[in-house]
This record gives C-alpha cells, sequence and structure tokens, in this order.
C-alpha cells in the first residue's frame, strides 16, 4: 500500500499495480473504516480499481495531519487490508431483457466472439462481478470481469445516443448506462431497474457484488422498463 | 422581498458556490466557480459566508432589473458595468434601487465575472450545493434565463461602501504561471517531456470548457500509456497521446485513465480559468508544503479578517 499525496488538499493510496476481482472489498472496507472516523476534513472519497483518492479541506488539516492519520487507522490497524474479514458486500440482482432490439451490438459481439446469441447471454448472466469503479456519469459503474470469450473492445466510432438502461461490454468489463448519454461500449440488453436518482444516489457503488439474470421483453415492460 | 430580474442571462451563466462535497464516489462532478479568488472578495466585500452563492458569467452579456434594494459586488473579468447607463466601477459594493437596470458588456481580456449579492444568492439546492453542473442538465439546476428572480437567501443590514485592495487582481495582470505539485505519474515521463512541460509558454486552445482546457504547445514526445482509472481533481494535468496537456477544471470527470505529472495549485487554477483561447500560461515545479501553506493562508485571510473604517483594506482579527 503506498500513501502518496498528489494535490494540496488530495492524497492517493495505491494498493495493487494491476485489476484483481479482490481489491473492490479491500478499498470498500478501506471506505467504511474512514466514514466511520469520519474526521471533520474529510470531503470526499473516489475509489477506482486499485486506488483510493481522499480529498480533504487543507484549512481543517496540513497534509501532515491527513497522513499520520491515515497510517494510524489504515496501515497500523491494519483496516481493510485484513483478508480474513469477512466480505460484507451486498449483492445486487440485475434483471436484463437481452435482444437485438434491446442490445442492437449482440449479434455482432457473438459473431465476434464466434459464439451464438444464446451463449453469449448464458456466459454474461452467469458470473458474479465486482464494481470495481463509478464514474463516466453519476452510476456508472464499471464491473469486472466478462468471461474472456466474450469480451470484446469499444466499438470503433462511439454512439451519440445510448438509451438508459443499456448493458454494455468494453474489454473485460460490464457497466449499465443510468442515464441517456453518448458510449462506446458493445450493447447486448436493457435493464429496467433504476441506477441513480438524486434523492438515492448511485444504486452501485464500488465492492458490490452484482449478478445479472436474463428476463423476457413482457418482464422487460412489465418491471416499467422501455424500448 | 427584494430581488433581481433577468432580462438578459448571458451565455451559460450560472449559479455557483463551492461545489459539492461528497458525492464525486457516486460518480458526480464536484462542480463549483471557476475562479475563487474572485469569488471570494465579492463575497467578502458583502461580509457573506464564503460558502455564500454567487452568480458566474461566461464573457458577460447580462441585464437584469432591481426590485426593492440589493447590495451587489461584482468582481472578475474585466467588463463594462453600468446602472442606469451610468458606469460603475467592479471590486466593490454597488447599491441598487427600485427599478434600476444593471447591464455587464462583455468581458475585454478574460473570461468570468463574479455577481455576489449581500446575504447570498438563494436558489435551487442539489447535492448540498447550489453549484450548476451544465453539463449533468439535472432537474430544475441549470443555467440562468431571462425571466429567472435571483433572490438574496437572508436579509442584511445596510453595508458601507467597499473596495477590493488593487492586489486582489494582480493575479489578472499577467500571463499566469501555474505551479504544479509533481504526483500521480511524475515519474513515468522522462526528464526532456519534463522540461519541456515546465519550460515553454503554452496557448489557451479554444476547446476549452469547465471540465477542462487544453493547451497547446511544442508537444511532449514520450508520453506514457494510459494507466488504470483512478481519481481526479481540478487542477490535474492529463498528457493524452498527443502530448498537448489537458488542465482538468472544477467541472471535470471524477476518475480517468490518463497519465499525469501532477497538479496545478488551486488558486493558479483560478488564473487559468481566466485565460481567453490564446492567452499564454506556463507551469512550474512546486512543493506541497509551500502550495498548501499559500492556500490555508488565502482561506484564513477571508475568513479572519474584517473590513477597516476606511472600506478598502482588511484587517486581521
Amino acid at each position: 500500500m503506498k500513501l502518496e499525496h498528489i494535490s494540496e488538499d488530495a492524497l492517493l493510496i495505491t494498493l495493487a499495480s494491476a485489476i484483481d476481482d479482490a481489491l473492490p472489498g479491500q478499498i470498500s472496507r478501506m471506505i467504511a473504516v474512514l466514514r466511520s472516523a469520519s474526521p471533520a476534513w474529510l470531503t470526499d472519497l473516489i475509489p477506482s480499481y486499485t486506488t483510493l483518492l481522499i480529498v480533504y479541506d487543507p484549512v481543517q488539516a496540513s497534509f501532515r495531519d491527513v497522513e499520520a492519520f491515515l497510517r494510524k487507522q489504515l496501515v497500523d490497524a491494519g483496516a481493510g487490508l485484513n483478508p480474513s474479514r469477512p466480505d460484507s458486500n451486498r449483492l445486487i440482482e440485475l434483471p436484463v431483457y437481452y435482444s437485438p432490439e434491446s442490445g442492437p451490438d449482440l449479434e455482432a459481439l457473438a459473431g465476434y466472439a464466434g459464439l451464438d446469441t444464446e451463449s453469449v447471454i448464458r456466459m454474461h448472466s452467469s458470473r458474479e462481478y465486482r464494481v470495481h469503479a463509478l464514474g463516466f456519469a453519476p452510476g456508472f459503474a464499471f464491473m469486472g470481469q466478462v468471461d474472456q470469450a466474450i469480451a470484446c473492445p469499444r466499438k470503433a466510432s462511439p454512439r451519440k445516443q445510448v438509451p438508459a438502461g443499456s448493458v454494455g461490454i468494453a474489454d473485460r468489463q460490464t457497466a449499465v448506462y443510468p442515464g441517456e448519454s453518448p458510449g462506446g461500449w458493445q450493447l447486448i440488453g436493457r435493464c429496467p431497474t433504476r441506477l441513480f436518482d438524486a434523492v438515492n444516489l448511485s444504486l452501485l457503488q464500488v465492492g458490490d457484488r452484482v449478478s445479472f439474470h436474463s428476463i423476457s421483453r413482457d418482464e422487460f415492460l412489465a418491471l416499467g422498463g422501455i424500448l | 422581498m427584494n430581488w433581481l430580474e433577468i432580462v438578459q442571462a448571458g451565455f451559460q451563466a450560472s449559479l455557483q458556490d463551492e461545489g459539492r462535497k461528497g458525492y464525486a464516489q457516486h460518480g458526480l462532478a464536484r462542480g463549483g466557480a471557476m475562479d475563487i479568488r474572485a469569488r471570494r472578495w465579492a463575497n467578502k466585500l458583502l461580509d457573506n459566508p464564503a460558502d455564500a452563492a454567487t452568480v458566474e458569467l461566461l464573457l458577460g452579456g447580462f441585464r437584469a432589473i432591481c426590485h426593492g434594494r440589493v447590495q451587489l459586488a461584482i468582481t472578475g473579468a474585466d467588463a463594462p458595468v453600468t446602472i442606469n447607463r451610468k458606469p460603475v466601477a467592479m471590486w466593490q459594493t454597488v447599491t441598487l434601487q427600485d427599478g434600476d437596470e444593471l447591464a455587464i458588456g462583455h468581458a475585454r481580456n478574460h473570461r468570468f465575472i463574479c455577481i455576489a449579492i449581500a446575504g447570498g444568492f438563494d436558489g435551487p439546492s442539489l447535492f448540498g450545493s447550489r453549484s450548476v453542473v451544465i453539463r449533468e442538465a439535472f432537474g430544475e439546476t441549470s443555467p440562468l434565463a431571462p425571466g429567472n428572480r435571483l433572490k438574496a437567501l437572508a436579509q442584511t443590514p445596510e453595508l458601507p461602501w467597499r473596495q477590493a485592495p488593487e492586489q486582489a487582481r494582480d493575479y489578472l495582470t499577467k500571463p499566469p504561471t501555474l505551479r504544479i505539485i509533481p504526483g500521480y505519474q511524475y515519474r513515468s515521463f522522462t526528464r526532456q517531456d519534463i522540461v519541456r512541460l515546465t519550460t515553454q509558454e503554452y496557448q489557451v486552445s479554444e476547446l476549452s470548457d469547465r471540465m477542462g482546457y487544453r493547451l497547446e504547445g511544442r508537444a511532449m514526445t514520450a508520453t506514457p500509456p494510459g494507466i488504470i482509472s483512478e481519481g481526479l481533481c481540478p487542477g490535474a494535468v492529463q498528457i493524452p497521446g498527443d502530448g498537448q496537456p489537458i488542465v482538468l477544471m472544477t467541472d471535470c470527470q471524477t476518475i480517468g485513465g490518463y497519465p499525469k505529472p501532477g497538479v496545478v495549485s488551486r488558486l493558479d487554477l483560478a488564473a487559468l480559468a481566466q485565460q481567453l483561447p490564446g492567452g499564454k500560461v506556463r507551469f512550474e515545479l512546486a512543493d506541497l508544503a509551500t502550495v498548501q501553506n499559500e492556500r490555508r493562508l488565502f482561506e484564513l485571510y477571508f475568513r479572519n479578517s474584517r473590513w477597516a473604517g476606511n472600506g478598502r483594506t482588511l484587517e486581521w482579527i
């Protein structure tokens, strides 16, 4: 674990040099430790894959104060780093209507992978993912990792409008677009669950476990999905 | 109740405060005023709390009618300001009477004009802030438009005339030097590229907005490859494959995967924010303790001072 001051009001903790499905759980435990200690100077925590950015109010605490606090909380106490601690992360199940109608790249991705669309759907919906990072847009969660067999690069030319709820693949990551936005991920289906709103904020958080299950067109519409 | 009724809003005029705190982990931009120097002075002239919302105009072009009586302070980019067509100075308190027309023309050499009202502007609050992040387009938070009523959050007693000291505008008088605290992937850059970054003059590109300012100069030649996306902060200097820096501003994305040699000081970022396309800037390396101490002193100066009787200088309490 490396602590590095990167600006007058932020410090970056780096846990590893490569993406690993064990890291989101570790990072979310570190966040829980810091949230429960809740020092007055703490303004933002931004987890992402292998790092945690800690933003503070430099008037209330100097970089020396912050570093001393973090070393005590996270290093000496071993909090968040102890792999024997039970993993209390939530499992969130997301329904997906997989089809060419709701996922315009489903057939092309199957062709790229040399599989039929049924296999792509089965592979995407048969494993549990971890939320590694949030970003790009409010509530947009980068999840990993999809089966190597259905990994696929982003589209060469991004779409100007991706519909809200679209489920996409980019390399070995998967995500659901919380709202309508431009985007270059390969779209394979659509999820009717609301992932972000101004009151409840992001449904998904770094460290969460997520699984997808296939639903029919009728179920998708009954759950409030829009085609 | 006293308010300003907007007749002409200009392009991308918006309410801004210190931005959102504690929401970046949901993927929400932090937002906030682009020029914190202009904002601190505008609020201080009116004895407002530091987090009081101000109006930020992009290049000006603003007109409003006063209903009742209000006191304002207008700071930032130099622009012609009139009340009932009579010129008034910026960087001082101005009092408007019922029916007065405030007009702010076009900024001459810089980008953002800040308007504060005694008591702080009222406005929709979302994610713990009145800052509007225009690109996110959330519900009722949007750029200001003709017909909007700008009210003060609190009624305040009549204030005496005040004027900011001359040095408050020093940051607008010369091409800024942006101090970078080395960090993030600093060590992955070649010595030659760091020399190039810190010795040449860059021009601000037209591709500059509230998310980031692109700069143009001789390209860095051996930029490191993309990295695993990590948390970003305003001031971070991204170096994409073309070797031309992008300095992230207050509405920047929360995470990103471009390599970064460091982060620009927040006070210098205010000076960069004010540069128009073609504006010249330089970088130099600085150390964390110096930059942080200067920022602390800047914030404490506004927090722990009061106006002297002459209305022209601040005294430490």
